[in-house]
């Protein structure tokens, strides 16, 4: 990149073009998604001021090809990894951690003037870029599936014991998933009675009485729909049950256009995307990936806590319904527990606890992590089998 | 476009905006390939100043679109004066006008309400549209906005196609409460905006809050930068810090150090709930002056 010929900024040469080519293939490999307009416009800045000066360009080009926050975290890995063929990974780049060139940091100024202060100084000259070092994490820690990296094994969700189960609990789903639907209306809803006048549809309507108003048009809130956020428990001891619990959570997230979709086990995993493909094979395997661990142990607070953490405020609002799918076996303290689910329930509309061990005959909530857990929940409901799945639907299409 | 980077950066600066350099780049781009800026981050880092400092650096108006569930065309682009139209019709009934006069006239731009993103459009000089949090708005609403962020123009059945008289600087903001779709965010360019550093942010309260003292200003950033490390419900934003450091300059604090009694009394600035107000004890707050002073 350093080696951009300044004379071809009127006609950029074909060989640049090919480079540039290449680096939006590898930004599509990379899973950019990125257009031809955007190339095209990266032509236009190749050919602009700014190619004289690499910096530069790597930050326009950071702007023009990244459309979200995990795109603008990879960005410079992938640019180096092109341009400057190196494989090495860069740190985070985030607004704030640079300046603009030839202006001093303040710090500097500060000092310029005589007044540094020993007190002051301390760790604080250090590049923005080691920040994270103490904390562990990167400025943002929220990337998702942090655990794909996490070599536990893997798992394999196609091995699920009775297919025609399967299926029909794929099925049920849908239907629970249809059930709890609340078609979404594109306009207000039309309404005898409310707090706006349709204007537009009540002259629309004097129309028939020679245009005298005499029908009165009010608009009302349109109904909004329910979102459904899904906590599935994928530990050992839920091993039985993870294979058809993944079908139905898939069947919801198909059916459901607000519903999103969380497995843990000693830790969090968020699934919505891999489980938003429609097939559903190929859905479990991208989920089996992204779920390495699964069958381990459960820590069911901590999932919780990271869960409130870093993805509740994106994901719920009032009205939320969270399902949790866990027998409710946690290795964490039970306080733990029991404090992040009353932080859950203050933002949502309903928790529904669905415990497969709640069928079995004699079976009494009694672990530590149940009973903290069990003051805070909506519903406490079997889904030991699919009868128990179905004896849900009208609980939740009250919702 | 003769501007560069550090101009817009400097320019910035003058208008109450301390950029870095990612941000005065993606404002340069958006001049120079008319595509609008989304701006990503949590919420108080400054995202929407951006677009407040943008328009008083172009020295043009900034309108803006505030979105929020439910938000729909006539709300955010036209709705024509229903009361007057009636009001006009049952003027001309006994004048003998035929009925496709009486329409044209109702039917007329005299009788359209403008609502800020056909008022952006029609201006002579480009303005700022300011489209905030538009992850609060419907997938609906976001998909009209498409149509118009790519062609700018606005068609309205009675009147025909409102074509752009001059195209406005869009920038869009976004805390992340609903993912966007892949459409508009391939349409704009993309910014995600941080916390500032301890010192980008001392230089924002020396630019907002007068009267205070750089060493005092980088004191206070860093003591923010070390508290948005701890595990808080609420992380303060960047108008927070402006708060704070306003109440402490008011109270007489020189040293933070000096003033730590006064420090941990007005952190009711900074924490917004009340687990983080019993997270950050005494302790917590000496722990974090410790570091800093």
């Amino acid at each position: 990149m350093t080696a951009l010929p300044l004379e071809t900024r009127e006609d950029i040469g074909a060989v640049l073009r090919l480079r540039l080519a290449g680096f939006v293939r590898s930004l599509r490999d990379s899973g950019f998604k990125v257009g031809l307009a955007e190339t095209q416009d990266a032509l236009v800045l190749l050919r602009s001021r700014l190619s004289g000066r690499p910096a530069s360009l790597r930050t326009a080009y950071r702007s023009l090809f990244c459309g979200r926050l995990s795109d603008w975290q990879r960005f410079d890995e992938v640019f180096d990894a092109y341009w400057l063929g190196r494989g090495v990974k860069s740190g985070v780049k985030v607004s704030g951690s640079s300046r603009a060139k030839g202006m001093k940091t303040l710090r500097e100024l500060v000092d310029a003037r005589g007044q540094r202060q020993e007190t002051i100084a301390g760790d604080v000259e250090r590049q923005p870029g080691e920040e994270d070092e103490d904390t562990g994490e990167t400025p943002s820690g929220r990337r998702e599936g942090a655990s794909i990296a996490e070599n536990l094994g893997q798992v394999d969700f196609r091995h699920i014991q009775d297919p025609d189960a399967l299926k029909k609990a794929h099925e049920l789903a849908e239907r629970l998933a249809r059930s709890m639907r609340v078609r979404l209306t594109r306009r207000d809803r039309q309404k005898r009675k409310g707090p706006r006048l349709d204007l537009r549809r009540t002259i629309r309507h004097s129309i028939a009485h020679g245009g005298m108003p005499l029908e009165l048009i009010h608009k009302g809130p349109r109904e909004r729909q329910l979102r459904l956020v899904v906590l599935l428990d994928a530990s050992g001891s839920m091993n039985n049950y993870t294979g058809v619990f993944t079908r139905f959570v898939h069947g919801i997230l198909d059916n459901f256009r607000e519903a999103e979709a969380f497995l843990f086990h000693t830790r969090l995993v968020h699934v919505s995307s891999a489980l938003s493909e429609r097939d559903a094979g190929r859905a479990l395997d991208r989920m089996g990936l992204m779920a390495q661990g699964v069958g381990g142990g459960t820590k069911i607070g901590e999932a919780l806590a990271d869960f409130n953490r870093w993805h509740a405020a994106r994901v719920l609002h009032s009205r939320t319904c969270v399902m949790i799918l866990s027998d409710g076996y946690d290795t964490c303290p039970p306080d733990i527990l029991g404090a992040e689910m009353a932080r859950l329930r203050r933002r949502c509309r309903r928790i529904v606890w669905l415990n497969p061990m709640l069928g079995w005959e004699g079976y009494e909530p009694a672990t530590a992590g149940m009973q903290a857990a069990l003051p805070h929940v909506d519903l406490f409901a079997p889904a030991h089998n699919l009868d128990s799945l179905a004896a849900l639907e009208p609980y939740l299409a009250r919702l | 476009m003769t501007q560069t980077k550090d101009q817009i950066a400097l320019q910035l600066a003058e208008a109450g905006y301390i950029a870095d350099e990612g941000l005065a780049t993606a404002l340069l781009l958006t001049g120079m390939l008319g595509r609008p800026l989304l701006l990503e981050g949590e919420a108080g880092v400054g995202k929407t100043e951006v677009a407040k400092a943008l328009a008083r650096l172009e020295d043009t108006e900034l309108i803006r679109l505030q979105c929020y569930e439910g938000l729909d065309r006539s709300d955010a682009i036209y709705e024509w004066n229903y009361q007057r139209q009636l009001l006009a019709i049952k003027a001309r009934e006994g004048s003998g006008a035929d009925a496709e006069s009486v329409e044209e006239a109702v039917f007329s731009e005299k009788y359209l309400l403008e609502r800020p993103l056909l008022a952006a459009i029609r201006k002579e000089t480009p303005p700022v549209l300011l489209i905030d949090e538009i992850d609060r708005a419907d997938e609906e609403f976001e998909a009209f906005l498409l149509e118009i962020l790519s062609d700018y123009q606005v068609s309205i059945p009675e009147l025909g196609t409102v074509a752009a008289v001059s195209v406005p600087r869009v920038v869009l903001t976004s805390n992340g409460t609903r993912e966007l779709s892949d459409a508009l965010r391939r349409r704009c360019l993309y910014h995600y905006v941080d916390y500032p550093t301890p010192d980008r942010e001392a230089r924002i309260l020396l630019n907002r809050v007068d009267g205070l003292d750089a060493k005092l200003a980088l004191q206070i950033a860093e003591l923010m930068g070390k508290l948005r490390k701890e595990d808080l419900v609420k992380v303060p934003g960047v108008a927070e810090t402006i708060d704070w450091a306003a109440a402490l300059l008011g109270l007489g604090v020189k040293n933070l150090a000096e003033g730590r009694e006064l420090v941990f009394d007005t952190l009711s600035c900074v924490l917004k709930t009340r687990e983080d107000s019993a997270r950050v004890t005494r302790d917590v707050t000496d722990r974090l002056l410790g570091k800093v002073a």
